[in-house]
C-alpha cells in the first residue's frame, strides 16, 4: 500500500512539470510583457525597466523558469499585482468561505441525488421514471445563469426569505444565513446531471445475476438495494464526486460572484478581470497539485470499498 | 426473408452502417423532432449571418423596455420613462446632425441674394451645401421618425427599444457558430492525436498520454478562464479557440482507444500488405470505421461549448461589445428582471433551452442508432 502511494506520488512530477511549463509558458509568451500592464498609462521608459527589473523579467527565460519553480515549491507567489496583497494569503483567507459553501453543498447534492437515482432506477420504465428523466434533461439545458438569476430575484429580492448577497464574520452566520440560498441553487444545478448519471450506474447494477441471488435467498428489498446493489454502484459514483471535488472549488465563482461571498472562485474572476497574473498562476498550479490528489484518494477509497480492486 | 427471393440477381447490395444508422434513427420519434428542431435552429443561424433575418437587431424600434405584444402597452408611463435611457454613441451623432442642420453659409447666402436679386439673365447663386443639408435633413427626420416607437412587441423590447426576437435570433447564430466550430476544432484536433497515439503507440503514445494527464490536471473552467486572461481580448474567433484548444481531451480519450483495437484487425494489415501508407490506413481505412464515435462525440461537445460561451460572455470574456450572445442578453436581463423586464431573460433562456435539449436528444438518438447493442 505504502509502495503504491510513494509509486503514484512519483509518476506524478512529468505531469507536475508539465503543468508548470504549460502555465509558464502560456503567462510569458502569449500573456506579453507584464511590465506593460503593470504601468498602464503612466508608463515611462525608466519605469517600465524598474518594473521589468522587479518581477525578473529582464532575466532569460530559464533563469524565469527557475524563480517560478521557486515560487511553487516555496508557496510564495509574491504580492498580488492589483490589490499589494501576498497571494499565499488571499489563498488562506478565501479558502473558509469557499468550503462553507462547497462542502454542505457536495454532501446535500451527492445524498439526494443518489436516492432520488435509487428511486428511478428501482421504478425504471414507469411513469415516474420518464417524467424525472425528461424534468433532468430540460432542467439540464436551461443555463446556470439563469437558475442563479431567477432564484436570487424571486427568493431573496422579492420573497424576502433570504438576504441577496453577503458575508459575515461567524461561521454560523456565514452558514445558516448567507449560504442557504447559494447551497440551494447549487444543489438544483447539480441535482439534474447528477441524478441521471447515477441512475445508469445503478441500472447497470440492479439487473445484475448477484441481485437475483440476494432475492432468492430471501433477503429483503431494503437490503438488496441499499446494500448490495449500493456497494456496487459506489464505485463510480465515488469516482465522480471526487473527479468533481477541485473542479468545484474554482467551478463555483458563479455563485461566489452573484451571492458577494469572498471565496476563492471569485477571487479567480477578479484576478482574471483585473490581470492579476500571480494570482492565477498560483490557483492554477495549486488546483493541479489538488487534482492529482483527489485522483490518488479516489484509487485508495475504490480499494476500501470493494476489496477485489488490485492495486498496481 | 428478403434476401432469399434476391437470391437469383448475382449483385447484392448490402446496405452499409450508415444506411442502417438512419433507417434506425427514422424510427426514433423523439430523435426525429429533435433533430428537425436541431436543423432549424441551423436554418436560422445561416440566415441570420447570411443577412437574411435579424440584420437590423441593433434598431432602437420600441419604446425602452417595451413589453410583449399579448401584455398590451405599459400603462401610466411618464414622459421621462418613456424617453429612453441615453444611448452612448448612436444619440450623441443623432444631438450633432440636428445641431447640424442649420445652414452655416445661410446668412452670407442671404446677403448675396439681397444684393444680387436672381431672375434678371444673372445665374442663379447655388448653394453649395444644400446636397449635404438635405441629407442631413433627411436624416434627422428619419431620427425623429424613429422617436415614434412602437408601445410594444412581439416579445417585447430590451432597455434600448430593440427588438428581442432579434437579438435571440443574432444570438443564436453567434452561440451556435461557437458551438459548432469549437466542437469541430477540438474533435480535429482529439482525432489527429488519438489517432497518432493509438495507431503508432510507444513514445508517440507516452508523450500525448502525458499531453492529455497535463490538459485534464487543470480544471477546464479554471483552464478557459486563464488562457481568457492571458489573451485578453474578446471576440467570437478567440472563444472558438480557446474552447477548441481546450477541449479536445475527452475525444483524445475514446479515439486512441479506437484506434488502438482497430490497428491490430485484418482490414489494417490487409492494408499494409498492398503497400497502404501509414497516413493512408489510420485515415482512409481506420477512420471511417471510427468515424461514428467522433461524430457522437462532436455533437456532445457542441452542447458543451455552447453552455460555456454562455457564461463566458456573461461574465464578459467572451464575444465582442457589438456582438449578441445568450450570454450577453443574460447579463443585461439580470438588471431588467428587477426593474420588473423578465422578456429578455425568457427570450434567451428558451432559445437556449430548446436547442440545448433538442441537440442533446438527437445526440442520444443518434447514439443509439449507430450503436444497437447499447441500448
Amino acid at each position: 500500500m505504502f509502495e503504491y502511494i510513494v509509486r503514484r506520488l512519483w509518476q506524478t512530477i512529468p505531469t507536475l512539470l508539465g503543468v508548470v511549463l504549460l502555465v509558464f509558458f502560456l503567462f510569458t509568451w502569449v500573456g506579453g510583457d507584464p511590465a506593460y500592464l503593470l504601468a498602464g498609462k503612466i508608463s515611462n521608459p525608466e519605469q517600465i525597466e524598474n518594473i521589468r527589473r522587479q518581477l525578473g523579467v529582464d532575466q532569460p527565460i530559464h533563469a524565469q523558469l527557475w524563480i517560478f519553480i521557486k515560487q511553487i515549491a516555496t508557496g510564495d507567489f509574491g504580492v498580488s499585482w492589483a490589490t499589494n496583497e501576498q497571494v499565499s494569503d488571499i489563498f488562506l483567507t478565501r479558502l473558509g468561505p469557499s468550503l462553507t459553501v462547497l462542502v454542505p453543498l457536495l454532501v446535500v447534492d451527492t445524498v439526494l441525488a443518489i436516492a432520488a437515482a435509487m428511486l428511478v432506477a428501482y421504478v425504471r420504465g414507469s411513469v415516474t421514471d420518464r417524467v424525472v428523466m425528461i424534468t433532468c434533461t430540460v432542467g439540464q439545458s436551461i443555463s446556470i445563469l439563469v437558475y442563479i438569476i431567477v432564484f436570487q430575484y424571486l427568493l431573496a429580492y422579492r420573497l424576502g426569505w433570504f438576504p441577496v448577497q453577503g458575508w459575515g464574520n461567524g461561521f454560523a452566520e456565514n452558514l445558516l444565513t448567507y449560504s442557504l440560498l447559494p447551497i440551494i441553487v447549487g444543489v438544483i444545478v447539480s441535482l439534474a446531471p447528477d441524478t441521471r448519471l447515477y441512475r445508469t450506474f445503478f441500472l447497470d447494477e440492479i439487473n445484475q445475476d448477484y441481485v437475483r441471488t440476494a432475492r432468492a435467498k430471501g433477503l429483503s428489498e431494503t437490503r438488496v438495494i441499499w446494500v448490495h446493489v449500493m456497494r456496487n454502484a459506489s464505485i463510480p459514483i465515488i469516482t465522480n464526486v471526487m473527479i468533481q471535488l477541485p473542479g468545484l472549488l474554482v467551478g463555483a465563482f458563479l455563485i461566489e460572484r452573484f451571492f458577494s461571498i469572498p471565496g476563492i472562485g471569485r477571487e479567480v474572476l477578479l484576478a482574471v478581470e483585473r490581470s492579476d497574473f500571480p494570482v492565477i498562476k498560483a490557483v492554477t498550479i495549486y488546483v493541479a497539485i489538488a487534482t492529482m490528489i483527489t485522483n490518488l484518494l479516489a484509487d485508495l477509497l475504490y480499494k476500501a470499498v470493494d476489496p477485489r480492486v488490485q492495486l498496481k | 426473408m428478403k434476401r432469399a427471393a434476391i437470391g437469383t440477381s448475382i449483385h447484392i447490395e448490402s446496405p452499409g452502417l450508415w444506411t442502417l444508422a438512419w433507417k434506425r434513427f427514422r424510427q426514433d420519434r423523439v430523435g426525429l423532432v429533435s433533430l428537425n428542431i436541431v436543423a432549424f435552429f441551423v436554418i436560422l443561424m445561416a440566415a441570420s449571418w447570411t443577412g437574411l433575418i435579424a440584420s437590423d437587431w441593433s434598431k432602437e424600434v420600441g419604446v425602452s423596455n417595451a413589453p410583449p405584444t399579448l401584455l398590451g402597452p405599459r400603462v401610466a408611463s411618464t414622459s421621462a420613462e418613456r424617453a429612453p435611457p441615453a444611448r452612448s454613441r448612436a444619440s450623441r451623432i443623432d444631438d450633432r446632425s440636428e445641431e447640424r442642420v442649420v445652414d452655416p453659409l445661410a446668412d452670407i447666402l442671404a446677403d448675396i441674394r439681397g444684393e444680387r436679386p436672381t431672375g434678371s439673365g444673372g445665374t442663379p447663386i447655388v448653394d453649395p451645401l444644400a446636397d449635404v443639408l438635405a441629407e442631413i435633413r433627411a436624416e434627422s427626420e428619419r431620427a425623429s421618425a424613429a422617436e415614434t416607437r412602437v408601445s410594444t412587441l412581439i416579445f417585447g423590447g430590451d432597455k434600448w427599444g430593440r427588438d428581442v426576437l432579434a437579438k435571440a435570433i443574432k444570438g443564436t447564430e453567434t452561440s451556435l457558430f461557437v458551438g459548432l466550430s469549437a466542437a469541430a476544432l477540438a474533435a480535429l484536433l482529439g482525432t489527429l492525436f488519438g489517432a497518432l497515439a493509438g495507431y503508432f503507440g510507444r513514445w508517440i503514445d507516452d508523450f500525448f498520454n502525458w499531453f492529455y494527464s497535463v490538459f485534464t490536471s487543470i480544471p477546464y473552467l479554471l483552464l478557459i478562464l486563464s488562457i481568457a486572461a492571458v489573451l485578453n481580448q474578446k471576440g467570437t474567433i478567440t472563444v472558438v479557440l480557446i474552447l477548441g484548444l481546450t477541449g479536445w481531451t475527452g475525444i483524445f480519450r475514446l479515439v486512441r482507444a479506437e484506434y488502438m483495437k482497430h490497428r491490430v484487425r485484418e482490414y489494417v494489415q490487409a492494408a499494409d500488405a498492398i503497400g497502404a501508407s501509414h497516413l493512408r490506413r489510420m485515415f482512409v481505412h481506420i477512420f471511417p470505421n471510427v468515424s461514428h464515435v467522433v461524430l457522437v462525440q462532436l455533437s456532445l461537445h457542441v452542447v458543451l461549448f455552447i453552455k460555456s460561451e454562455v457564461v463566458l460572455s456573461f461574465l464578459g470574456f467572451g464575444v465582442g461589445v457589438d456582438t449578441v450572445s445568450w450570454g450577453s442578453m443574460l447579463n443585461e436581463a439580470q438588471t431588467e428582471l428587477i426593474l420588473g423586464y423578465w422578456w429578455q431573460l425568457a427570450a434567451a433562456t428558451t432559445a437556449m433551452a430548446l436547442l440545448v435539449t433538442a441537440f442533446g436528444l438527437s445526440t442520444d438518438a443518434f447514439r443509439d442508432a449507430l450503436d444497437p447493442k447499447l441500448k
